[in-house]
């Protein structure tokens, strides 16, 4: 049976009809069409899916869409301002080239951004471990530790 | 995934007037989401408890610390309460999976699915803890059934848990590194004359380990429990870890959680 889902992304309220067993990712992606938020392995390993809502990073694959009724979801699409600049995570993870085929690297911003809000002058260690959740198969994650970091530090500046 | 009905409760009566036939409660939906996906689990109903007002939050009265059941991993491991009463349960919901899950992830619905090798039955058990429902009281020590299986009623919803405060404790965890699922955790409570330890991971639920508790509470120190040999009857064997590895990592977790309670 479809039902009504209605939540805010990226600062617009939307809504859609959805069958209730739709996951959130789906309503992202083929009903909002922000394919920015990737499906990688579908199964809660890999993070691609992450976005950010209420202020937290979660894996959109892994909860119903009727889950963020009425929340405030955040995708990669609204990371950036609305004239083109980069957010500082995203100029860092640019800056340090942190990423090769880049298809991990929405939910990889999208948990750095999450992490770096409590933590603005991550060790190499933590950062590592705040990234057990997304998963990147080409880099061997150096530049993308080295890039958080960066990011971390300035958003802490506030650039 | 197939379809279901999906239901949004506003109180715990509500919700458990709902449980009927083949419907499942969602909590966080970290470990049922993925499950119905892989089609593991096709209910016919999801009642969502997320919308529930008040079953969410950390009280302590210095004795008993007690969670409500919809409170996240990430909530309590950044507690300053939960920090304050007992640092191991706060150390061990940061070790729960990753982050994102961490966010998610709610305690009752980590204790009422009683995944072999979840973290927070250990906590349950080692610190005597008492698991309230709608329907009443269970104390850990006759709630946790072996593997998936509990005590409740289909029926029942847990509503919050209380873990007693104990005079120190520590968790540690030989961790699947994919999963980041407990291999063997051992969670050890010292109450001053009484020690309680507790196994996930090891075995098709989590149990306690009668010989550790009675060499600790002679003498909590590491070398009390270094030379106990732990049988590896029953244990679990798989690709991950046969059985007698497993025998033997649950004394070594054993002495390193002593080592690091009393750190």
């Amino acid at each position: 049976m479809a039902v009504k889902v209605s939540l805010k992304v990226n600062g617009k309220s939307v809504s859609a009809e959805v069958e209730e067993r739709t996951l959130l990712v789906t309503v992202i992606r083929e009903n909002l069409r922000l394919t920015g938020t990737h499906v990688g392995c579908d199964t809660a390993q890999c993070g691609a899916c992450t976005v950010s809502m209420n202020g937290k990073a979660v894996k959109s694959c892994s909860m119903l869409a009727m889950q963020a009724e009425g929340a405030d979801v955040m995708t990669i699409e609204g990371v950036a301002k609305p004239d083109g600049t980069l957010h500082p995570m995203q100029a860092a993870f640019k800056e340090h080239h942190g990423l090769q085929c880049g298809f991990c690297t929405p939910g990889m911003v999208m948990n750095a951004i999450d992490y770096a809000k409590h933590h603005p002058d991550p060790t190499e260690e933590q950062i590592r471990e705040a990234l057990e959740g997304n998963l990147c198969r080409c880099t061997g994650y150096h530049n993308i530790v080295k890039a958080i970091g960066a990011g971390a530090r300035a958003m802490a500046a506030g650039k | 995934m197939h379809a279901f009905k999906y239901h949004r409760p506003s109180s715990v009566n509500d919700a458990a007037a709902l449980v009927k036939g083949e419907a499942k409660l969602l909590a966080g939906g970290q470990t049922l989401v993925q499950t119905m996906k892989l089609r593991l689990a096709s209910p016919s109903d999801i009642i969502d408890l997320g919308t529930i007002k008040d079953l969410a939050g950390i009280k302590s009265d210095g004795k008993t610390l007690s969670i409500g059941a919809m409170t996240r991993h990430a909530d309590v491991a950044h507690s300053a309460e939960v920090k304050k009463a007992i640092p191991a349960l706060a150390a061990l919901a940061a070790m729960i999976g990753d982050r994102q899950v961490r966010a998610m992830g709610t305690i009752g619905g980590s204790v009422a699915n009683n995944d072999p090798a979840a973290d927070y039955p250990a906590a349950l058990l080692a610190l005597n803890a008492t698991i309230t429902t709608n329907k009443g009281k269970h104390e850990a020590d006759k709630f946790f059934k072996g593997m998936f299986t509990t005590a409740l009623a289909a029926d029942e919803i847990i509503t919050g848990v209380s873990f007693q405060v104990p005079r120190r404790a520590a968790y540690t965890k030989f961790k699947n590194p994919a999963s980041r699922f407990a291999i063997v955790g051992v969670f050890v409570a010292d109450f001053g004359g009484s020690v309680r330890v507790a196994v996930t991971g090891a075995g098709a639920g989590v149990f306690r380990q009668a010989d550790m508790e009675k060499a600790l509470a002679a003498k909590f120190a590491p070398e009390s429990v270094a030379n106990i040999k732990v049988k590896q009857d029953g244990l679990n064997s798989d690709m991950h870890a046969s059985a007698e590895y497993r025998a033997h990592l649950v004394t070594v977790m054993a002495k390193r959680a002593v080592e690091a309670a009393l750190k």
